[in-house]
């Protein structure tokens, strides 16, 4: 039996956001556990009303030496942005 | 003593001395998670026990608040349950020390706020909510470290068997309680019984843990009765009005 708890990722919705954010991570037995102790450790201050806890190992993520080849085609492809239509006056701030 | 004071005094004092009990972990606990929740559980009872020791010094009326009741008062003039003052010792003994407390506190607060004394009532209301996180909590941890490993579970079973003759304090009744129930101020402490025992006993089932079969019990925390364990906790809590008489921030 593994002696550390296991990682899990806790994720909170403010009083005032539509989604929950990615606040920390904490260590906890279960998943029951995990979204207690995220209670006392993220929402101490009023901070949510809504408690997502995952484990980490659940997340796959991608590799820091992939950022060039994920990332940098994006960045000469203005025509992605939509720049370049004009816009009515009538339609006012977008 | 008004028996109004006396009430206010056995639940404030009992929540401030486990929430002083709590406190000596800051830093200590086994891992930062459980740290920070001990720490928020001793502020929430702290917190309390400014709403019962405030009111007590109100009907007391005497110009005594609840800071001077707290840390200008020695051990003879404490109302709090045994339980309460009892040492920390490991991690399982704290958290068995805390379910078996929460597991009266909740009803005798659900109780209380149908109290006739609206302020009495007013306190207990808005503690019960704190009060039962602090139960759904320590009961989880029971059961999670009592249907553990083969460790966790003896060491389970070893703070249940040692702090089991001080929990009967809680449901024995005296001259004080009578008064108070009454009046309809507070309930007369058996009544309480059936909740702690239903709850208590599903809880130590589902933590494979076997309740203790005795049924004696320590008693005199409620009348200012205390063991040695009380005098160098407040010798602490107290140290520095007692240095410093009427410090302030």
């Amino acid at each position: 039996m593994a002696k550390d708890w296991p990682l899990w990722e806790v994720f909170v919705r403010g009083a005032h956001g539509a989604g929950h954010r990615h606040v920390g991570s904490l260590h906890a037995p279960d998943a029951e556990m995990a979204l207690k102790n995220a209670r006392d450790v993220y929402t101490r201050r009023n901070e949510g009303v809504s408690i997502w806890v995952v484990p980490s190992a659940a997340i796959t993520a991608s590799a820091p030496g992939d950022k060039g080849p994920l990332f940098d085609p994006a960045n000469s492809k203005v025509y992605r942005h939509p720049t370049f239509y004009d816009i009515p006056d009538d339609v006012g701030h977008m | 003593m008004a028996p109004l004071f006396e009430l206010c005094l056995r639940m404030g004092d009992s929540t401030l001395i486990l929430g002083q009990r709590l406190s000596e972990w800051c830093g200590h606990a086994p891992v930062l998670e459980e740290d920070i929740a001990l720490a928020n559980v001793a502020l929430d009872l702290i917190g309390q026990t400014q709403m019962w020791l405030g009111l007590a010094g109100e009907v007391e009326g005497q110009g005594r608040d609840a800071d001077a009741l707290a840390f200008r008062r020695d051990a003879g003039a404490f109302r709090n349950l045994l339980l309460v003052e009892r040492p920390n010792g490991d991690f399982g003994h704290t958290i068995m020390r805390q379910f078996l407390f929460d597991a009266w506190h909740l009803p005798m607060l659900r109780a209380l706020a149908g109290s006739s004394e609206p302020r009495v009532a007013a306190i207990a209301q808005k503690a019960e909510r704190e009060v039962a996180y602090h139960l759904e909590r320590s009961a989880g941890l029971v059961i999670r470290l009592g249907d553990g490993t083969g460790e966790s579970r003896a060491r389970m079973q070893a703070a249940l068997d040692a702090l089991w003759p001080w929990a009967g304090e809680m449901f024995a009744g005296d001259g004080v309680d009578a008064a108070l129930a009454a009046g309809e101020i507070a309930p007369d402490p058996a009544r309480l019984r059936p909740a702690w025992d239903g709850t208590v006993d599903a809880v130590l089932a589902e933590a494979t843990l076997a309740r203790p079969a005795g049924s004696f019990f320590h008693r005199g925390g409620r009348a200012g009765r205390h063991t040695e364990h009380l005098g160098h906790l407040l010798a602490e809590m107290q140290f520095l009005q007692r240095a410093y008489p009427g410090a302030a921030w």
